[in-house]
């Protein structure tokens, strides 16, 4: 197909599983390569050196403010591609790096880790650690529908995009939007008064810092890795009736276009 | 296809009933969930199904838990009105217990979970492409246990352990005990004790399962059932070819499809103004509105 877009992976402080959840789409990573997308850019599997032009930019990891090509490449990501995704949840919001406090060999200065957004615009959010081969999956397709599709599809991607878009321009608020914590349920949801005890926030956590304990989630936070999953898994953080009503069909058009 | 805005979609609403006594023996209504779930995992339709069973440790305290034999789905027969999050078991599920079909009974919030999450897969991986079956529960509202506990125990003069079925229905809440004593607490009593975050659910009849049913709108014993996506005819349809339920027209049966749509219409009204109301909570500041 003549009509893919290009897109590559670009790789700042981030240990990879991002990437590997890229490939764990198996089959289905051929089929977006064949249909829809011309990978231009990704230190690991392609043999390109420096950022070219993209139409999407996948980022996973944070970017460390003392280094300064990492800090170069973050800019230069921003100028050269339409759409910058922060893919998985050091590039949203620091994850497991905010925990760093330098010290490690062979460089061993650089402690200081940021989200990607903290210094430069991201279009698109996708959150968890390490965020799920279906989750980019479906973002990729809805990107792709978005950008190439008819008018429906683009209508149904763009309401599909539209949380994730919103996520990465949210603040820290009151809302407990932002922080990225195992807190931001009770922040943003218990102390708002809208938990209703579903569980969604327990089995999404990647590391069992959640357990429900009479219907509300408890949250071991020496064991919480700040990937915010939690928060954005659960339906009383954002919700989309828009989408959500017409979960079939978007599985289906998913599906269609993921046949090989 | 019906599509109305206070019911859903569907696809077809009967009212219907088990037609395995043992199911009905233990069931709150007509025995759909159970009977449905047992029918999709003998047939192989589904792996094994989150329900919600009561906790051996504490009576009445709902717990979820992933159920592989027709022996666990009879345990879950039954409604506990508190809190069963059964949604924190649907990766588990696939994991541990390596399903590869799962079903699994809600709340309209839980189904409203369960898309999100097939849709924006977060933090469940591997999750969204096995979900095979969702039966959805019509809800009102829902309580914390403690609550369940003080209704029975304090206004319902009733011990918790010596209750064998509760029920709302007819504007009361029904406590039946062993020793056949019945309590009825109006509704007017049990209101406060709701789970604030029900203040804000905007579904009755759990608009997003496969196949949903509760007990309003059909005779005691009896229940009513929206099938709504493609999974839910599938399964529904090969349920009744097997004999699984007796239905009959939703039309001929009282009170019918009005009342459930005059409940569904008082929910969702009075949540969408609680909504409006926490807009303007404070003075100039209000509290957050999921809803985009």
């Amino acid at each position: 197909m003549s009509d893919k877009i290009t897109a590559g992976h670009v790789h700042m402080s981030g240990c990879t599983g991002c990437e590997v959840a890229i490939a764990d789409n198996y089959a289905g990573l051929l089929t977006l390569l064949d249909k829809y997308v011309d990978w231009v850019y990704d230190l690991t599997l392609a043999d390109v050196r420096h950022i070219p032009e993209m139409d999407v930019a996948l980022v996973e990891g944070s970017v460390c403010i003392n280094d300064h090509l990492s800090v170069e490449e973050i800019r230069e990501t921003r100028e050269k591609s339409k759409i910058v995704v922060a893919l998985g949840a050091c590039a949203c919001s620091g994850n497991i790096t905010r925990f760093a406090r330098g010290g490690q060999q062979n460089q061993p200065q650089h402690e200081s880790f940021v989200a990607i957004g903290d210094l430069i615009d991201v279009d698109v959010y996708i959150p968890g650690c390490a965020p799920t081969p279906q989750m980019i999956r479906n973002v990729c397709v809805c990107a792709y529908l978005l950008l190439k599709g008819n008018d429906d599809q683009k209508a149904l991607a763009g309401a599909y995009l539209k949380p994730l878009m919103a996520a990465a321009k949210c603040d820290p608020a009151p809302t407990g939007c932002g922080h990225a914590c195992g807190c931001d349920l009770i922040v943003g949801v218990i102390n708002q008064g809208l938990c209703m005890a579903c569980g969604a926030c327990a089995a999404s956590c990647p590391v069992r810092a959640i357990t429900m304990e009479y219907g509300k989630p408890n949250i071991d936070r020496e064991l919480c890795i700040k990937c915010g999953a939690c928060f954005n898994q659960c339906p009383r953080s954002w919700y989309s009736f828009d989408v959500t009503n017409q979960y079939e069909s978007i599985m289906e058009t998913i599906d269609a276009a993921m046949a090989p | 296809m019906v599509q109305d805005n206070f019911l859903g979609n569907y696809t077809s609403c009967v009212a219907a009933r088990s037609t395995n006594r043992g199911i009905l023996a233990g069931s709150q209504d007509g025995g759909i969930a159970t009977g449905l779930l047992a029918f999709a995992l003998e047939q192989g339709i589904i792996d094994g199904a989150v329900v919600s069973v009561m906790d051996p440790a504490e009576p009445w305290k709902p717990m979820p838990i992933v159920a592989t034999s027709p022996e666990e789905l009879y345990f879950a027969r039954g409604t506990r009105y508190s809190l069963s999050p059964n949604l924190s078991l649907i990766k588990e599920a696939t994991r541990s217990y390596g399903l590869d079909r799962v079903g699994i009974v809600g709340v309209p919030c839980q189904m409203q979970g369960l898309r999100k999450g097939q849709l924006y897969p977060i933090g469940l991986r591997d999750v969204p492409d096995k979900i095979a079956l969702a039966v959805g529960i019509f809800c009102m509202e829902n309580f914390p246990y403690q609550s369940i506990l003080q209704l029975v125990e304090d206004h319902g003069n009733t011990k918790l352990e010596n209750v064998v079925k509760m029920d709302i229905g007819k504007g009361k809440f029904w406590i039946y005990t062993e020793r056949g004593a019945v309590v009825q607490l109006p509704l007017k009593i049990t209101h406060k004790y709701e789970q604030p975050g029900c203040h804000v659910c905007l579904d009755y009849v759990s608009n997003l399962a496969d196949v949903s049913t509760g007990s309003v709108g059909t005779p005691d014993g009896w229940s009513t059932v929206f099938v709504r996506s493609k999974k839910g005819n599938d399964v529904w349809a090969k349920a009744m070819a097997a004999g699984c339920f007796e239905t009959k027209p939703i039309e001929e049966v009282k009170p019918g499809l009005e009342l459930v749509t005059k409940l569904a219409t008082e929910k969702i009204t009075k949540n969408r103004k609680s909504l409006e109301e926490r807009a303007k909570f404070g003075v100039g500041k209000g509290l957050r509105n999921p809803y985009i």
